[in-house]
C-alpha cells in the first residue's frame, strides 16, 4: 500500500466514521420515544374491572401521581393525588367514603372539595372517560 | 229622597277623598326627607347618605328610619323628627342600638335564616364588651369594626371584616401605642403577623382559609384565649400534630407545669413555617428550652434530629442525582415519581415528630429509606447513561478530528502536486 | 465493484451533465495569498447554514408553537428525546457562532474591500443576509418561550415602538398585537421557518452565484505574481471542509460541556427580571439606546440613536458606491479608518453591556 492509497483509505474511513456518528443519533433522535407527547393531558390509570367498587389507585400522571376512585356507587373519579396542602400523596378512605392526606389529616370529598384539615385549595379533578379496555384520565380544560 | 241623594253624594265625595288620600300616601311613603335633608347638608351630616349606597341595609329594602324612627314622609323638619325619632345612640348604647334587630330572631329570620342572633350576648363575654360595660367607651363595639352607615357582608372582598381586611380593622386599634396605652398590653401583634406563615398563606398565596385574627381570638367575642385552650385552637386547622402530641409524654408535663402546648414551641402571633432546626439541641432547637444536656429527653431529641437530617441528606442526594441526569437529557420520570412518595413520607415524618416518639420515627424513616434507595439506584443508573452518551459523543468527535487530519493530509499530498501539474 | 460504480456513473452522467460541472470546478481558480484565510469564512458560514437548516428541521418534530407547549416541548426534547438534547443544543451554539462568522466574512470583505466593482451585489446581497439572519436570531430566540427571550422580546419590540408615526404600527405587525403573547409565538414560527429561510433560499443563492461568476476578489495592491492561484476542487474545497470540520468538533465539545439552557418559562405577568439583555449580537445597539441622553437637542435620543443605526446601516450597504478609490483599483485608507471605528464601536459597546451591568 502506498502512501497515496493510505491517505485515501483513512479519509474514506475517518468519513464513514464521521457519517455514522452523525446518522446514529440522528435515526436515535426520529426514532418516537416512550412518551409520545411533550405535555400529558391524558393518561391510561387502569384497566377497567381493575377497581372493586369502593376502592382507589394511585397512577402516575406524567410525573406527578393521580388517584383513581371507584365509589361505592361503581362511579370512576380521578384527582391529582398531591395534597394542596405540603404535597403529600393522598389516599382513599373507604369507610368514610373520602380523600385523605395522612400526612396532616386533610380530608376532600369525592368532589375534591376540603372538607377539614389544613389543605387551601381542593384537589384538581381530571376528567374520566372509558376508552375499550382502558380507564383514562385527562386534564380539564 | 232628600235624604238618600245627600247620601248618595257623601258616599260619593268619600271615596272621592279616600282615593285621593290612598294616592297622595302611596306618594309620602316613596319620598325620604332624612336622605333629602341630609344631602344638602356636609361633612359628618352628608357622610350617612353617602355611606349608606353601599350598605348591606339598603339592598334589603331598609332605610334611615328602620333604625333612626322619625317619619321620613313629612317634609317639615320637626313633624319628620316626630317621637319616634332616636337619633344617633350613644356611644356606649350601640351595641343594644344594633341588637334591637339582630338579636331578634324572628325578625332576622325573614332576611337571612341562617345568621346569627347571639353577637350581643358574646360580645358582653368579649374582653370590649367588659370593658364597655364598665363605662369604657374606647373599646371596640360593632361600628368599629363594620363601619357604621357603609356596612358590607363580611363575604364582601371590600368588608372591613373580609378576612384579608381583619388584620387592618384590629390594628387600626391594637398597633396604636398611643391609642392602647392605658390597657398595657402588646401593639406589635400586626407587625409579628405579618411575618408569620399564615399571613404568608393569606397575603401572598391569596388563601382565604388562613386564619386571621378572629380567627383565634373570636369576632364578637374578643378575648385573649387562655393557656388551656390555646391548644385547642390550633386543633381546629391542625388536627394531627395536636392528636400526635396529646399521646405523647408532653402532654402531661405540659399540663402540669401549664404551658400552653402549640404555642409554647411555636409562638403565637409570629408562628414562623417550621423549621427542622427547632427540633434537636441545636441552637435553634426548641427542646433546649426545658431539657437539660445529658438528659435522656436530651438526648432523644438529639437522636430525632438526627435521623431526620440523615434521612433529609439521602432524599436530597437522590434529588440531585436526578437532577443532573435530567439536565444531561436522560429519561428520570420514574424515579421521579418514585421520589414524590419519598417526600411524601418526609413531610408525613416531621409531622409524627410531634409525638416525640424515637420508635415511631424511626421506623417511618426506615420505611422512606427504601424508597429512597431504590431511586438513588436509578439516579446512578441515569448518570452512567449519561456518562455513556458522553463517550459516544467523544468517539464522534475523534472522528471529526481523524477526518480532519486525513483531509489535511490529502490537501497536503495535492498540493505538493499541483506544482508539478500545472504549467 | 469499480465497474458498477462507473456504470452507474456513467447512467447519472450522461442525464446531469456530471463531467461538465466538475469541469467547471476544476478549472475555477480560487487566488492564493497571505489575506486568503479570511476566503474560509463565507464557505463556514454556509456549512454553520446547511447545519442550521438540518437540525432545524429536525427540531420541528418535536417543537410546538403555543404558549402552553413552547416551553414544555423543548423541556420534553431536552430531557425525554434521544439526543434531543444534543440537537437543540448544535442548532443554538451553531446559530450563534453562525453569525459570529457572518459579522467576520462582511468585516474581512469590507477591510480588503471585496465589495468593489464588480462585487457591488455580491456585497448588497451580503447584507441583506446579515439582516435576514438578524432575524432569524430575533424570531428563534423567543421559540423557548423563556423568561430571558420574552423580555428581551418585548424590550426589543418597544424599541421599534418608538419610531415616530410608523412606530406602533411595526410593533402591532412584528409582535401580532400589542404584547408579546401566544400570536407573537406564532408569527415569530412562522418567520423562523417559513418566510426567513425562503428569503434566505433566495439571497444566498444569488450571493453564491455571483461569487461563483465573478470569481473571489483580489486585495487592492497585492502584485500580480505574488498571487498564487489553486484550483476550487479539490484543493479549495478540501481546505473549506477541513475548516468545517474543526467548527464540527468545537460545536461538539460545547454541546457536551454547555448544552443550551432552557430557563424558566415566561410569565407575562412577572415582573421583569434584572439585568435583561437582548442576544449578544444585539447589545452593541441596546447599550446604544442606554448611554444615550434622554434628550439631544429637544430631539429624543433614542429616536437619533435609531436614526443612526438606520443611516449607518443604509450607507454601510451602499459603501460599495460610495468608496470611489476602491472602485478604481486604488487604496482606500478613509473607508479601512471608517471600517476600523465601526468594529471598535461595536467591539466596545458589545463590552461594556458584559462588563458594565449597571451603566
Amino acid at each position: 500500500m502506498n502512501r497515496r492509497k493510505f491517505i485515501d483509505f483513512f479519509l474514506g474511513g475517518s468519513l464513514a466514521g464521521t457519517v455514522i456518528a452523525f446518522l446514529y443519533p440522528t435515526i436515535r433522535y426520529i426514532l418516537p420515544t416512550k412518551q409520545t407527547e411533550a405535555v400529558i393531558k391524558k393518561v391510561t390509570a387502569a384497566k377497567l374491572g381493575e377497581l372493586a367498587p369502593n376502592t382507589s389507585k394511585i397512577f402516575k400522571f406524567g410525573t406527578s401521581p393521580g388517584i383513581l376512585i371507584n365509589t361505592s356507587d361503581g362511579e370512576l373519579r380521578a384527582f391529582s393525588a398531591i395534597c394542596t396542602h405540603l404535597t403529600c400523596t393522598v389516599i382513599y378512605e373507604s369507610d368514610t367514603g373520602t380523600i385523605l392526606c395522612p400526612c396532616h389529616n386533610g380530608r376532600f370529598d369525592l368532589s375534591g372539595n376540603v372538607i377539614s384539615g389544613p389543605p387551601p385549595a381542593p384537589l384538581e379533578s381530571y376528567n374520566v372517560e372509558i376508552s375499550g379496555e382502558d380507564i383514562v384520565a385527562s386534564k380539564k380544560g | 229622597m232628600k235624604a238618600r241623594k245627600m247620601r248618595k253624594i257623601i258616599n260619593l265625595l268619600s271615596i272621592f277623598f279616600l282615593a285621593i288620600s290612598i294616592f297622595s300616601l302611596s306618594l309620602y311613603a316613596q319620598k325620604n326627607s332624612c336622605v333629602e335633608c341630609h344631602q344638602e347638608l356636609e361633612d359628618e351630616l352628608l357622610a350617612p347618605v353617602e355611606a349608606f349606597k353601599i350598605d348591606i341595609h339598603q339592598q334589603f329594602g331598609l332605610s334611615c328610619a328602620d333604625c333612626h324612627g322619625g317619619n321620613p314622609a313629612e317634609e317639615d323638619i320637626d313633624l319628620a323628627k316626630d317621637k319616634t325619632f332616636k337619633g344617633a345612640p350613644q356611644r356606649f348604647r350601640i351595641p343594644e342600638f344594633c341588637a334591637s334587630c339582630h338579636s331578634d330572631s324572628r325578625y332576622m329570620r325573614r332576611f337571612n335564616p341562617r345568621i346569627r342572633v347571639d353577637q350581643l350576648d358574646i360580645y358582653w363575654t368579649s374582653k370590649h364588651g367588659q370593658l364597655l360595660k364598665k363605662g369604657d367607651t374606647k373599646v371596640a363595639l360593632c361600628t368599629d369594626c363594620h363601619a357604621a352607615h357603609g356596612i358590607q357582608a363580611a363575604t364582601h372582598p371590600k368588608s372591613w371584616t373580609f378576612p384579608w381586611n381583619i388584620p387592618q380593622t384590629c390594628s387600626r386599634c391594637h398597633s396604636d401605642t398611643n391609642y392602647m396605652k392605658d390597657y398595657k398590653i402588646p401593639t406589635k401583634q400586626w407587625d409579628d403577623y405579618k411575618d408569620s406563615v399564615h399571613a404568608h398563606a393569606l397575603f401572598e398565596k391569596k388563601d382565604l382559609s388562613a386564619p386571621v385574627c378572629n380567627d383565634c381570638h373570636g369576632n364578637h367575642g374578643a378575648t385573649p384565649p387562655e393557656v388551656t385552650s390555646i391548644a385547642y385552637i390550633c386543633r381546629q386547622c391542625h388536627p394531627s400534630a395536636g392528636e400526635l402530641f396529646s399521646q405523647s409524654p408532653h402532654k402531661k408535663a405540659f399540663d402540669e407545669m401549664e404551658l400552653s402546648e402549640c404555642e409554647a414551641c411555636h409562638g403565637n402571633h409570629k408562628i414562623l413555617p417550621p423549621s427542622d432546626e427547632m427540633l434537636g439541641t441545636g441552637e435553634k432547637a426548641v427542646c433546649i428550652q426545658c431539657h437539660e444536656p445529658d438528659s435522656e429527653p436530651y438526648q432523644i431529641a438529639s437522636r430525632i434530629k438526627e435521623k431526620l437530617d440523615a434521612f433529609i441528606k439521602k432524599i436530597r442526594h437522590a434529588e440531585s442525582l436526578l437532577e443532573q441526569a435530567d439536565r444531561q437529557g436522560v429519561e428520570v420520570s420514574e424515579p421521579k415519581f418514585m421520589l414524590t412518595e419519598a417526600n411524601s413520607t418526609l413531610i408525613f415524618v416531621r409531622n409524627l415528630t410531634h409525638s416525640f416518639s424515637l420508635m415511631e420515627i424511626e421506623e417511618k424513616i426506615e420505611e422512606g429509606k427504601k424508597v429512597v434507595a431504590e431511586v438513588t439506584n436509578a439516579g446512578e443508573a441515569a448518570l452512567r447513561e449519561a456518562k455513556f452518551r458522553k463517550t459516544g459523543l467523544i468517539i464522534a468527535t475523534c472522528f471529526i478530528f481523524l477526518l480532519s487530519i486525513a483531509l489535511f493530509l490529502k490537501i497536503k499530498q495535492i498540493t505538493k502536486k499541483t506544482p508539478n501539474e500545472s504549467p | 465493484m469499480k465497474n458498477i460504480l462507473q456504470s452507474i456513473y456513467f447512467y447519472l452522467d450522461t442525464r446531469f451533465k456530471l463531467s461538465d460541472l466538475i469541469q467547471f470546478a476544476k478549472k475555477k481558480k480560487v487566488p492564493e495569498h497571505k489575506h486568503s484565510f479570511w476566503y474560509y469564512f463565507g464557505g463556514i458560514c454556509l456549512f454553520l447554514f446547511i447545519l442550521q437548516v438540518l437540525t432545524g428541521i429536525l427540531l420541528l418534530l418535536y417543537y410546538t408553537p403555543s404558549v402552553d407547549s413552547a416551553h414544555e416541548s423543548i423541556q420534553f426534547i431536552m430531557s425525554q428525546v434521544k439526543f434531543g438534547w444534543l440537537m437543540r443544543s448544535v442548532h443554538s451554539w451553531s446559530a450563534n457562532i453562525l453569525i459570529a462568522a457572518i459579522f467576520i466574512h462582511m468585516f474581512s470583505s469590507f477591510f480588503l474591500k471585496a465589495y468593489r466593482s464588480p462585487r457591488e451585489l455580491t456585497w448588497i446581497t451580503g447584507f441583506f443576509l446579515l439582516l435576514i439572519f438578524l432575524a432569524f436570531g430575533f424570531s428563534g430566540y423567543l421559540l423557548p418561550w423563556n423568561e430571558l427571550s420574552f423580555f428581551a422580546t418585548r424590550i426589543g419590540s418597544d424599541i421599534a415602538g418608538t419610531l415616530p408615526l410608523i412606530g406602533n404600527h411595526i410593533k402591532t405587525f412584528i409582535l401580532g398585537g400589542t404584547d408579546v403573547t401566544g400570536a407573537t409565538i406564532s408569527r415569530f414560527f412562522w418567520l423562523h421557518i417559513g418566510i426567513l429561510p425562503l428569503l434566505t433560499v433566495m439571497i444566498l443563492g444569488i450571493h453564491v452565484l455571483l461569487v461563483q461568476i465573478l470569481g473571489m476578489s483580489k486585495p487592492i495592491g497585492i502584485p500580480e505574481n505574488k498571487v498564487k492561484e489553486v484550483p476550487f476542487f479539490p484543493n479549495f474545497i478540501l481546505k473549506d471542509s477541513l475548516g468545517w470540520m474543526l467548527i464540527l468538533a468545537l460545536i461538539g465539545v460545547l454541546c457536551v460541556f454547555f448544552p443550551w439552557e432552557i430557563g424558566q418559562k415566561a410569565d407575562p405577568f412577572a415582573a421583569t427580571p434584572i439585568g435583561i439583555k437582548p442576544e449578544w449580537y444585539f447589545t452593541f445597539m441596546f447599550s446604544t439606546l442606554k448611554i444615550i441622553p434622554a434628550h439631544i437637542f429637544s430631539i429624543e435620543g433614542e429616536m437619533i440613536a435609531i436614526f443612526g443605526f438606520m443611516i449607518g446601516g443604509l450607507l454601510w450597504m451602499l459603501v460599495p458606491f460610495l468608496d470611489r478609490n476602491a472602485a478604481k483599483e486604488r487604496r482606500s485608507p478613509v473607508f479601512s479608518f471608517i471600517g476600523w471605528v465601526v468594529l471598535l464601536y461595536i467591539v466596545v459597546m458589545t463590552a461594556v453591556t458584559y462588563l458594565l451591568p449597571g451603566l
